[in-house]
């Protein structure tokens, strides 16, 4: 009996008040949207709605890695089309292209995350700069290659059946893999002594440094796996549209970054649960559909999703006081 | 150390930014099929005021330790409201001047008053205000359009004597009367503080809140003063979200050319505002060279990688590994 009520308070002491108060904006904008429209409830529609967020939540995952470090990965937009683009390309290679297409694509990803991790972790350049740096970088390498056009090569069919299949029917396939990749970074961010090294460097790096781990490691790994997580969003999302567009990850960097600091987790790095992101992705998901679903003009939009932002991290991302 | 030894090392980023700025801007006119003339030297003053004035708002908010991500939106924002407010007698372009300078100064300081009394982490809160400012620019021009009073656009693009160019001299009077007095100030020296240690400055007793405050404040200020004269170029308001993100990007690429530290407390306008020409004179280097306009986006990213990778050089003074850690 003791031990049930301790195990008891034990998880409503383990439950995040950030978190708590991101999945009740969810229900207060579900509710809302409902006076608005009676479908907004429907299955279908929420349904509809987690397979939008899957998109946004495998980039998030990686940002949040990335973020949990205490840095921050302004390349995405370029990382997402690159992933896509360069699957697109694979594919017009023959039948080795296609079957290597998916795999090719993350890989570019994990390249450019790689030299973000490189510069933060050995060339310690601020985060924010480099990978400022990699994505103007890869954004000329895109423009070159695609001679300023969008690119005419067009998804393979794994690609699309992954985006936009449904292995059991009536829950698509992108819901799966978001699951499965949250799934692992639980596991990796609990489990493992990778994420707990994750934690240790984003709350102190020399502690972390000195009490044996190789940060500079870790480090870099955690950029590679942002760059690879974000570029295999990029093909995710060339699958859905079944082709890759020039400006097509512009959308994804500020949602991701709000998506994962409005689930709690510190900007400054060392806290956060994936909980928390995933709250946070299906928070900023259903925001922007409510948005665009009452038909504003963009303008009031823009105002309201940026004004409903900082309502919400006024309400509990604040930092304690200094003194 | 000696004095000027000191004096050296403080404004050692401003005058590297200086140095690279001179030698590109040699190699640019020294290739220009007009060479050094007064017509080339306007056109390069008009586009790189502009950043400049935009990396100018930017630093003041950086040595702070914090950063602004909706500067390239205020810029958008001042620069949607003077299309519709600066034209008419010149009493009306005065008052609309004003208008669009206090709106500028009023988004820099609403930035603030959330950084500094919300406690939000200047990253996030300013990537939410730069959605409404963009939203608000939006409003004000859902389609490119609008004037300006031609009169005094065109006094301020011109030349001076038919030699200076106008907007340099507007430049430098925005860092003589804005920049200057604000860095020697108790509240520029507390914001200095406050971004190189908050705690220590907090703990001497320096005004911390009301320096950063003004810090921000003054930062939309010249951030919409660049809005103005980007009205004062086109003619235009235009809300294009790719033109302000890509001005808050480069006004973060110039600050760190110009020797400003992202971690705060180090740094000077001025050397942003060269950052800022050096950065505009290598975008230009590529059209002299008569290079292929596809190849500019990839050639601007391997400066901006080569010019932070500088930055690691500072690696080789570290004799303690910690020493390396933030």
């Amino acid at each position: 009996m003791t031990q049930t009520t301790g195990r008891k308070t034990r998880f409503i002491r383990s439950l995040d008040p950030a978190v708590l108060t991101a999945f009740g904006c969810i229900l207060l904008l579900l509710v809302l949207g409902s006076f608005y429209s009676r479908s907004f409830l429907s299955p279908e529609y929420l349904l509809q709605q987690l397979k939008v967020a899957s998109f946004l939540g495998v980039i998030a995952t990686g940002m949040m890695l990335v973020i949990l470090l205490g840095q921050i990965d302004l390349s995405v937009p370029w990382t997402v089309a690159t992933g896509a683009m360069m699957a697109c390309a694979a594919a017009a290679y023959g039948p080795l292209g296609t079957t290597l297409a998916i795999p090719f694509g993350i890989l570019c990803g994990i390249a450019i995350g790689l030299v973000n991790g490189v510069g933060v972790a050995y060339l310690r350049i601020p985060s924010m700069i480099v990978t400022l740096a990699t994505n103007a970088v890869a954004q000329g390498v895109m423009v070159v290659y695609t001679g300023g056009f969008s690119p005419q090569d067009s998804a393979t069919t794994a690609m699309r059946y992954l985006a936009t299949g449904a292995l059991i029917p009536g829950i698509p396939n992108v819901v799966f893999i978001w699951a499965l990749i949250g799934a692992a970074m639980v596991f990796i961010l609990r489990r493992t002594g990778f994420g707990r090294a994750v934690y240790g460097i984003g709350n102190r790096e020399r502690a972390a440094y000195l009490s044996g781990i190789n940060t500079r490691r870790i480090v870099m790994i955690a950029f590679a796996a942002s760059g690879g997580l974000s570029a295999f969003g990029g093909v995710l999302l060339a699958g859905y549209a079944s082709k890759a567009a020039q400006s097509m990850g512009d959308a994804y960097l500020l949602p991701a970054i709000a998506a994962v600091v409005l689930g709690g987790t510190s900007i400054l790095g060392g806290r956060g649960t994936y909980l928390g992101t995933v709250a946070g992705v299906i928070l900023i998901t259903l925001l922007q559909s409510i948005l665009s679903v009452t038909q504003m003009p963009e303008a009031g939009r823009q105002i309201t999703y940026g004004g409903v932002i900082i309502f919400m991290l006024l309400l509990y991302g604040r930092a304690p006081p200094s003194r | 150390m000696k004095d000027w030894q000191y004096r050296l090392a403080e404004h050692r980023g401003t005058l590297t930014a200086l140095s690279i700025f001179v030698v590109m801007f040699i190699i640019y006119t020294a290739n220009h099929p007009a060479g050094f003339t007064a017509n080339v030297v306007q056109t390069a003053a008009n586009k790189g005021v502009l950043l400049a004035l935009v990396a100018m708002a930017q630093t003041m908010v950086v040595i702070t330790a914090g950063i602004d991500l909706s500067v390239g939106m205020i810029f958008l924002l001042t620069n949607c409201l003077a299309s519709w407010l600066v034209v008419g007698s010149p009493l009306e372009t005065a008052v609309g001047v004003v208008i669009v300078l206090a709106v500028g100064a009023l988004c820099g300081a609403i930035n603030g008053a959330i950084v500094i009394y919300g406690r939000l982490q200047p990253i996030v809160a300013t990537i939410a205000t730069g959605a409404v400012y963009f939203g608000i620019a939006l409003l004000l021009r859902p389609f490119p359009g609008g004037s300006v009073n031609e009169v005094l656009a065109d006094a301020l693009t011109g030349r001076i004597f038919s030699v200076v160019p106008a907007s340099l001299v507007v430049l430098a009077a925005v860092i003589a009367l804005i920049w200057v007095p604000f860095s020697r100030s108790v509240y520029g020296r507390a914001a200095y503080a406050a971004g190189s240690s908050e705690t220590a400055a907090y703990m001497s007793g320096m005004p911390i809140r009301r320096g950063k405050l003004l810090a921000y404040a003054l930062s939309g200020l010249v951030a919409g003063i660049g809005g103005l004269f980007l009205t004062f170029f086109t003619y235009t308001g235009d809300a294009a979200l790719a033109s302000g993100n890509a001005y808050t990007l480069f006004s973060i690429a110039a600050v760190v050319l110009g020797g400003v530290s992202l971690f705060g407390g180090k740094g000077s306008a001025i050397g942003a505002v060269f950052g800022a020409l050096a950065f505009r004179t290598i975008g230009d280097l590529l059209f002299v060279f008569d290079f292929d306009p596809l190849w500019q986006p990839l050639f601007q990213g391997l400066i901006l990688l080569a010019a932070v990778s500088l930055g690691a050089l500072a690696l080789f003074r570290v004799r303690n590994r910690l020493e390396s850690f933030q």
